[in-house]
């Protein structure tokens, strides 16, 4: 029954995304609604981004160096810690995590709610595909703005390093520089930002298929954006597995 | 014209439609009519596309919706305009943006000429002043209006209205359903209302379908409903004593 119900809903989900991805019937109206996902799922998200990097950057590299840090080892570890913590994992993982909690609810309340208001049945009366309309320009939004929240996000975490040592004296700047530099691998970076385009691709497809196929009432709208939440949670959690293995 | 032709619908669990044949008129203000959960809004739904009925057809003007291919379904649902139970506005735009809303989408005027039609239908339903509201702003009469100016800005040959007047006092009921009756003649368009407002059924009720249960119970006008022998239908029709009431008083007069 189990794997039934999986192989039920995985064919549910590609024959939605089958719908999704085909060519708006005006292109117009499909950028219109992509500049304003852009602005409603991406710019509104920075704030968020930078504020937990930026405490999060600050709290690694406190603890690495109240607690990891011991005479034997450099003293540019702290730094070169949490440069690698926030490229490697907090900034491409971490927070996509964080952002499918506040993005993935917020498509599938939206479509659920669309669903149940009869908001997509109007769309499908008019001709319209309402999956591609819909859906594709949060999920082309999504994978645009998320690499970019990734970068922002390990700046601010930088950013809230340097203010340990600036501000709480915690590490001295020179020390946290030295290992913000030591052996500095580009393509932990860009490893970072590939895996964030599969998690933003995850985010939005999931949450707008649970959104999308809501039966019901509020009640069930409500269910449907918590099981966006941790459908993609988990989705992202068993992924990064396999992204990091290949990619490393 | 719309004619079904034994149309069946089956859940996994209840047949809620049997074997119903109907015609519906052009220029005709056609009413289905029939009890909660008599299988109103699954025939309207399956009339529409949005539910495949299990057996039967649905033919437009002679084409079968039930066979057509996916282009052929949404050319023809360009020819639709349906109102629904909730008005179902898009909650992000304008009343006008709602009613251009199709006219973007599909019609090759320019930006200009869009407005004017969307301006025109707005002023069809007395709904001009409301232009600029958000449909949460709008009472359920506007939101209806709004609803009916958006469904009727692409000049549909086929017009649906799944129960028009729920949550509306009875005054409010009536110039929505003389509205709607209005736009029919006007444009001479098929018109299907699935209702059960006693006020509609007399008033705009042209062509009425009874439907019982799953199964055509009756059909005939707003007329020859007050003089109709079949009990079940009087028994819905005239359910409160006072109705009742007035039915015996209508036929005492006739006699006389």
């Amino acid at each position: 029954m189990l794997v039934f119900n999986f192989l039920y809903c995985l064919g549910k989900y590609l024959c939605l995304m089958g719908r999704t991805f085909q060519r708006p019937e005006r292109m117009r109206m499909f950028f219109k609604n992509y500049y304003r996902e852009i602005y409603q799922l991406g710019i509104n998200s920075i704030g968020i981004v930078l504020l937990i990097s930026f405490f999060i950057g600050a709290v690694i590299c406190i603890q690495i160096k109240v607690n990891v840090q011991s005479p034997w080892m450099p003293l540019w570890v702290s730094g070169y810690t949490t440069r690698e913590i926030m490229l490697l994992e907090f900034s491409s993982s971490i927070m996509c995590l964080i952002l499918s909690g506040k993005i993935g609810s917020n498509i599938a309340s939206e479509l659920g709610t669309m669903r149940v208001t009869q908001q997509i049945d109007a769309l499908e009366i008019m001709g319209v595909n309402s999956a591609s309309f819909l859906i594709l320009p949060k999920i082309l939004a999504i994978v645009t703005m998320i690499p970019i929240l990734v970068t922002f996000s390990v700046v601010s975490g930088i950013v809230g390093a340097y203010a340990t040592a600036y501000i709480g004296h915690i590490i001295t700047p020179a020390d946290l520089t030295a290992g913000m530099q030591h052996d500095f691998t580009q393509w932990f970076f860009w490893m970072g930002v590939v895996k964030s385009v599969f998690f933003a691709f995850i985010i939005a497809s999931v949450s707008s298929y649970y959104g999308y196929y809501v039966k019901g009432g509020s009640i069930e709208v409500g269910k449907a954006s918590t099981n966006a939440v941790v459908s993609s949670s988990v989705l992202i959690l068993f992924s990064d597995i396999f992204l990091t293995e290949i990619l490393s | 014209m719309i004619e079904i032709k034994s149309l069946s619908k089956e859940f996994p669990d209840k047949k809620v439609l049997n074997n119903i044949s109907c015609t519906f008129y052009d220029g005709k203000t056609n009413l289905i009519i029939g009890q909660s959960g008599s299988g109103k809004t699954v025939l309207m739904n399956c009339i529409v596309g949005l539910l495949a009925p299990t057996a039967g057809e649905v033919l437009y003007d002679g084409r079968d919706f039930v066979k057509m291919n996916k282009r052929e379904c949404t050319q023809l649902r360009r020819e639709m305009g349906m109102l629904f139970q909730s008005s179902a506005l898009f909650d992000s735009l304008t009343v006008l943006e709602n009613v251009m809303f199709p006219l973007d989408m599909f019609s090759p005027l320019s930006r200009k000429e869009l407005k004017k039609r969307a301006l025109d239908c707005l002023d069809r339903v007395n709904l001009i002043e409301a232009q600029d509201k958000f449909p949460a702003e709008l009472s359920g009469g506007m939101q209806k209006r709004a609803a009916i100016a958006r469904a009727i800005s692409m000049k549909p040959k086929y017009l649906f209205c799944d129960e028009p007047n729920s949550g509306l006092d009875p005054k409010t009921s009536l110039i929505i359903d003389r509205l709607i009756h209005e736009i029919t003649v006007e444009n001479d368009m098929t018109t299907i209302v699935n209702t059960h407002d006693m006020n509609s059924v007399m008033d705009i009720g042209e062509n009425i379908l009874y439907i019982y249960k799953g199964n055509k119970e009756w059909q005939g006008t707003n007329k020859e409903i007050l003089t109709s022998e079949n009990q079940r239908l009087n028994d819905f029709i005239f359910a409160s004593d006072f109705s009742k009431q007035m039915r015996k008083n209508i036929e005492e007069k006739e006699l006389q």
